[in-house]
């Protein structure tokens, strides 16, 4: 199970960027996962709260958006969605093609919570 | 957890008045970078390393048993002079592995990973201190016997040697596609076991790997009767000379 690692690694991402612009918290990160890249989406939000807790990012949401994967076919042009393990043209069936998405994973954008206003609602609750 | 709702408390969850609400964010950021992006670095620098003395880095990769290190035991006794190779060994908890290439005469690192399910870049380029790269003309990484994780992990190879024993069946490309898409180079090993294995088809399984859209060479060999090693052993030699080729064509330049 790499995502404990990978998810690490998300972490002291988000954490640069909190850095950057003096945010104490976040709300919400979005990735962007396909299934060629070998991250269980499942995994990652179960592993994040782990590797999140006691900093800026504990309790953040983690939203995943998929990206299907296609490929574009070298023989004849076109470009088709398909599975992960038949990375073929869906037109001519030929595998000499290039995978267009369905690979990725990446760090989409990180969503700040306005920590005064955080602060302020917090301290109401009481 | 949260004592009005039973939720985990996040911060998506605020109570006013018994009614949910989420303080308005400040703001999102677009940051479109990849989730290994610090792996991708330290990779880079790897590679700029081994480019720099121009040596050879193949990461070697199978699930557990496949015959990583028989291959590089026979691979080691079959370059004997020609080539001077090192590894570095990724293992959960022994040194077994590392212990029997020096038996076979080359030098070897131990990663001793603990729970670690596959070797990343920063722990290759910890290895690479006690490696003399200078000396050598091939690295060989093992990496952990696992079919999944260490495919997401760029090391700072030049390329991806996967290993899949006839013992194993056809459809590992099938069922491992992440894996096998990264394959510069499939070894179909332990052919000599083919006699007893009759439902292994090595048209099959290439013909899987081809639907990753990988045209990758393929070779059958058996490292325990030395069928079909020539063509790993000369592939081996012309990417070595490839690198020496770029010695030539970049000294001064790139990496001068």
């Amino acid at each position: 199970m790499h995502e404990l690692a990978i998810c690490q690694a998300l972490l002291r991402q988000v954490m640069e960027v909190a850095e950057e612009r003096g945010t104490q918290r976040i709300g919400r990160i979005t990735l962007r996962i396909g299934p060629l890249s070998g991250i269980e989406p499942e995994l990652l939000k179960t592993a994040f709260p782990l590797v999140a807790a006691g900093t800026p990012s504990e309790g953040a949401s983690i939203a995943i958006e998929d990206s299907p994967v296609r490929v574009r076919c070298q023989n004849c042009g076109s470009t088709s969605q398909t599975f992960t393990n038949r990375l073929l043209c869906g037109d001519c069936d030929s595998w000499r093609v290039k995978l267009v998405s369905g690979y990725e994973m990446l760090l989409v954008s990180v969503e700040f919570l306005d920590t005064q206003a955080v602060n302020r609602w917090e301290r109401a609750d009481v | 957890m949260c004592e009005s709702c039973g939720c985990s408390g996040g911060i998506d969850h605020f109570h006013v008045s018994g009614s949910i609400v989420r303080p308005a964010a400040s703001g999102e950021v677009k940051v479109m970078r990849s989730l290994l992006r610090e792996n991708g670095h330290q990779a880079a620098h790897n590679r700029a390393h081994f480019d720099a003395v121009h040596v050879l880095a193949i990461n070697l990769m199978s699930s557990p048993g496949a015959g990583k290190t028989s291959l590089l035991e026979a691979t080691i006794r079959a370059l004997g002079a020609r080539l001077s190779i090192a590894v570095i060994e990724g293992d959960l908890e022994t040194e077994n592995d590392a212990r029997r290439i020096r038996a076979a005469g080359a030098p070897a690192v131990q990663i001793t990973t603990g729970n670690a399910c596959h070797l990343d870049a920063s722990m290759v380029h910890a290895a690479l201190h006690q490696v003399d790269l200078s000396s050598i003309d091939v690295l060989f990484i093992e990496n952990v016997g696992n079919l999944v994780c260490p495919a997401a992990f760029d090391l700072g190879q030049h390329h991806n040697v996967v290993l899949l024993s006839v013992t194993e069946g056809d459809d590992k490309p099938e069922k491992y596609p992440v894996m096998f898409r990264a394959a510069d180079l499939m070894a179909i090993t332990k052919v000599d076991l083919m006699t007893a294995v009759d439902d292994f088809d090595p048209a099959l399984a290439k013909r899987h790997l081809r639907e990753l859209a990988n045209a990758a060479p393929v070779l059958e060999l058996s490292a325990r009767s030395g069928m079909g090693l020539g063509s790993w052993i000369d592939w081996i030699i012309d990417e070595a000379a490839s690198r020496r080729r770029f010695r030539t064509a970049h000294h001064g330049t790139a990496h001068g």
